[in-house]
């Protein structure tokens, strides 16, 4: 195992720089509460100047294929930031989820290609069409619960899709007489339906997803489809782990600022040991979040075949911390903390469906046992 | 408070006959429910510890429970404790202590049938932890008060017919000493009610703006000046009334979760089992704990610990409830309702993991968070020394604010 790099690169500083600033001016905390409530899937605006004009929707693609050619780690970057300003757009869903899943196919096969070429220009939005919750398997790939009939025509069921109801394309895994395979469907298709679920992060809106006959294309068959499917979930999961240490950044400095400034007993409340420490433990806990997210970014980055390892202790590790971050956030500010202007909120609706996407911190830590050979008890 | 002593001939059997005169001559199932319980109010079966004539029969304490459940197996309505929680939890051991006899004839049994809910204004934006730091004026005018200033996070204040109101009465004097405690018409003019949403969705408290309103004197509760004393009554009834309800084995939350454990075998993994068995364990010692308190009371040994049982019972259902959105898994991912409604109780079982998951939140925090409860326990149950005050014999008017 080499030497993983934890750091941020000048290049990877600079696009935070980009990527802060524009979510400052475009997506402050009122806004994405608005945005939440109006019911729209994302901010079609904010995603068109993030996503297309500053090119973070090709991150991961490869230049010759349309894309910027980054890597995870830039990516990391990007998450960090989104999860800092909860900001409503479908990158984890079409830039991560979709690509990551495309990139798995034959991307030499025209159809892969310009669909890959469409999700990198962010004008296209897709995403991979499974339950948010959906881990990458110790057990293989998520059953398929869409059936893959003989006319090219998908029907079936997939419940609590995120990133479907503003998406234009969907990734669909399904099986069929040819077997396990991933499909691409237009969700304009009158035999698609599309139905938003209330959901517990308004940031990240979750659908139900109903094929009725929709033509399909087949992506990738028996040969790719798995093996595409759980890269982008592990590629998610991963990356997944910085959107959760932006969540607990943003958390932990929001909560010393406002304790710093509100004042009780005629002093700041920040000023009472009870509450210094708490604060102090969670920059501690932070400070290893941000290793462990960094280096899965660095491992999917480079292919390292510690990346399974990686992913788990990242996902385990920060998926808690930001739930621990957003809930002290709540309790520290009180009153205030309870209140729907407030924005701790959205953070903390975002930390805890965070928690169950892509794997909870149990089962990867379950996932962890087999991969480092801590079996557990038997009997 | 035993009084055992003054009235040896009120002993179970004793409330037992009571309870049983009192269906006979108003049978549950052809009484009109609030008939019923105002009847019950005036046999002395509400809650047995209050004085004769206002509600009660100066029993112990602990025999309201074998009121309650010979009603209970009587199928008799009850009062919705759940909705009128403040009235019988802290304005009504505050009236019963330092109310006139009018004020007490008037006010103790519509709130205790349910007729008249009550809310609580005491929290104001620069005065939350820092209760006593409140700025709410009442100035005096004849026989009158006349109250200015702003309230928040008033849970009720939209069902509310009556409200227990501190407010300042003298700014000259040093913050705890000037404030006076006031019965406030909810109903008069100048009495401002609008919604506060919160992280839930809904807007189950409220602001309330306070212009030029009037409130006769009469309707003061304690001496001019006197209010933080009377409040301290009310603050530390408000702690025992949270964390204070008997409850069954899996009575609160935790028993959705037990079931929801039982039912659906798909849901668990090795890492969730050993988590909700921890908190079983914590919830059962934490009910113990409970009705240790209880029977401590009841034989006239009131200890420290009713702060304790708040305490745990926020960390619990925090805990247990962030655990069963996590156990539901896909679900969990799921809201029952966004819709900004107003409603009449916390409803924390009729709604689903999300809910009370948001809502438990504000368990640590209504009614004194938890850090607050913590450095009193820390000083006043362990008498560790308090942190340096700066705020104590200067004049509130000149406190930085
Ligand atoms: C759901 C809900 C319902 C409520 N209902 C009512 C109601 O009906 N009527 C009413 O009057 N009020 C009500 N409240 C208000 C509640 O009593 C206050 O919110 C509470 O006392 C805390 O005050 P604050 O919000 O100003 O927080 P702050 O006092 O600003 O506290 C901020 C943080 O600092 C901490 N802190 C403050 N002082 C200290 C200290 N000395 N040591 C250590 N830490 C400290 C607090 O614990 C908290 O974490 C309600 C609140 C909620 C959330």
């Amino acid at each position: 195992m080499s030497t993983p790099d934890l750091l941020y690169s000048e290049a990877e500083d600079d696009l935070r720089a980009a990527v802060r600033s524009l979510l400052t001016d475009r997506c402050p905390p009122a806004t994405v509460l608005s945005e939440a409530e109006s019911g729209r899937a994302h901010d079609v605006a904010l995603w068109g100047a993030l996503g297309t004009e500053m090119g973070t929707a090709g991150l991961l693609v490869p230049d010759k294929l349309g894309g910027q050619g980054a890597t995870a780690r830039e990516a990391a970057v990007v998450m960090e930031e989104l999860g800092r300003a909860v900001a409503p757009v479908p990158y984890l869903t079409s830039a991560v989820l979709a690509a990551g899943a495309l990139l798995g196919c034959d991307t030499g096969q025209e159809p892969v290609a310009r669909l890959l070429g469409a999700l990198a220009e962010g004008r296209t939005v897709g995403t991979l069409a499974v339950p948010l919750s959906t881990m990458a398997g110790v057990s293989g790939p998520p059953a398929a619960t869409v059936r893959a009939d003989g006319d090219g025509t998908l029907s079936g069921q997939v419940s609590s899709v995120a990133g479907a109801a503003g998406a234009d394309v969907l990734l669909v895994p399904a099986t069929g007489a040819d077997g396990y395979g991933l499909y691409a469907v237009e969700t304009a298709e009158t035999s698609v339906t599309v139905e938003p679920l209330t959901s517990l992060d308004l940031t990240r809106p979750l659908a139900a997803v109903t094929l009725t006959g929709a033509p399909a294309r087949r992506l990738a068959g028996p040969d790719r489809a798995a093996a595409a499917i759980e890269r982008a979930l592990l590629t998610g999961a991963g990356l997944l782990a910085s959107e959760q240490l932006g969540v607990a950044e943003w958390c932990l400095t929001e909560t010393v600022r406002h304790t710093k400034e509100r004042h009780q007993f005629g002093r700041p409340v920040g000023s009472f040991q009870a509450l210094k420490h708490r604060m102090a433990a969670l920059w501690l806990e932070l400070v290893s979040a941000r290793a462990t997210a960094r280096y899965a970014a660095d491992a999917l980055a480079t292919d390292s075949p510690d990346t399974p390892v990686a992913v788990a202790v990242a996902q385990a590790h920060c998926a808690e911390v930001a739930v621990r971050a957003a809930e002290e956030c709540v309790q520290l500010h009180g009153g205030i903390g309870m209140t729907w202007e407030h924005p701790a909120h959205l953070y903390l609706k975002r930390a805890k469906s965070d928690e169950i996407a892509l794997g909870t911190p149990g089962r990867h830590r379950q996932a962890l046992a087999g991969l480092v050979d801590l079996a557990a008890p038997t009997g | 408070m035993s009084t055992t002593g003054q009235h040896p001939a009120v002993d179970a059997d004793e409330l037992r006959r009571r309870v049983r005169d009192l269906l006979d001559a108003h049978p549950p199932a052809t009484t009109a429910p609030l008939d019923f319980l105002r009847a019950r109010f005036d046999a002395g079966l509400a809650w047995v510890h209050y004085p004769a004539g206002l509600g009660g029969l100066d029993a112990p304490r602990s025999l309201q429970a074998v009121v309650d459940a010979e009603l209970a197996a009587a199928g008799a309505p009850d009062n919705d404790p759940r909705r009128i929680g403040i009235g019988l939890g802290m304005a009504a051991p505050t009236i019963l202590g330092f109310g006139t006899d009018e004020q007490r004839q008037r006010l103790l049994r519509p709130l205790w049938t349910g007729e008249e809910v009550w809310c609580q204004l005491f929290s104001e934006p620069g005065a939350g932890s820092d209760l006593a730091a409140l700025a709410t004026r009442a100035v005096r005018d004849g026989d009158d008060w006349v109250v200015d200033g702003q309230k928040v996070w008033t849970s009720s204040a939209h069902i509310a017919r009556w409200a227990i109101l501190i407010a300042r009465t003298d700014p000259d004097q040093p913050k705890h000493r000037g404030i006076s405690y006031f019965i406030c018409d909810m109903t008069d003019p100048g009495v401002e009610v609008r919604p506060l949403r919160q992280i839930t969705g809904e807007a189950e408290f409220n602001e309330v703006f306070l212009t030029g309103v009037r409130i006769p004197d009469s309707r003061r509760l304690g001496e001019i000046g006197e209010g933080w004393r009377v409040a301290q009554t009310t603050l530390m009834n408000e702690r025992v009334a949270i964390g204070g309800g008997r409850v069954p084995r899996e009575g609160g939350v935790i028993g959705l979760v037990a079931d929801t454990w039982r039912e659906r075998p798909e849901l668990r993994t090795h890492d969730l089992h050993q988590r909700l068995l921890r908190l079983w364990m914590e919830s059962e010692a934490a009910r113990l704990a409970g009705e240790r308190l209880r029977q401590q009371l009841a034989v006239g040994q009131p200890g420290p610990e009713g702060s304790a049982m708040k305490l745990a019972f926020a960390r619990l259902n925090q805990h247990i409830s962030a655990l069963e959105v996590e156990l539901l898994g896909e679900e969990g991912l799921g809201y029952d309702d966004w819709t900004l409604r107003r409603p009449e109780l916390v409803d924390f079982t009729g709604r689903e993991a999300g809910y009370r998951y948001l809502r438990a939140k504000g368990n640590s925090i209504e009614g004194g968070t938890s850090e607050v409860l913590l450095n009193i326990i820390a000083e006043r149950v362990l008498g560790l020394p308090p942190e340096p005050r700066t705020d104590k014999d200067v004049p509130w008017k000149d406190l930085p604010r």
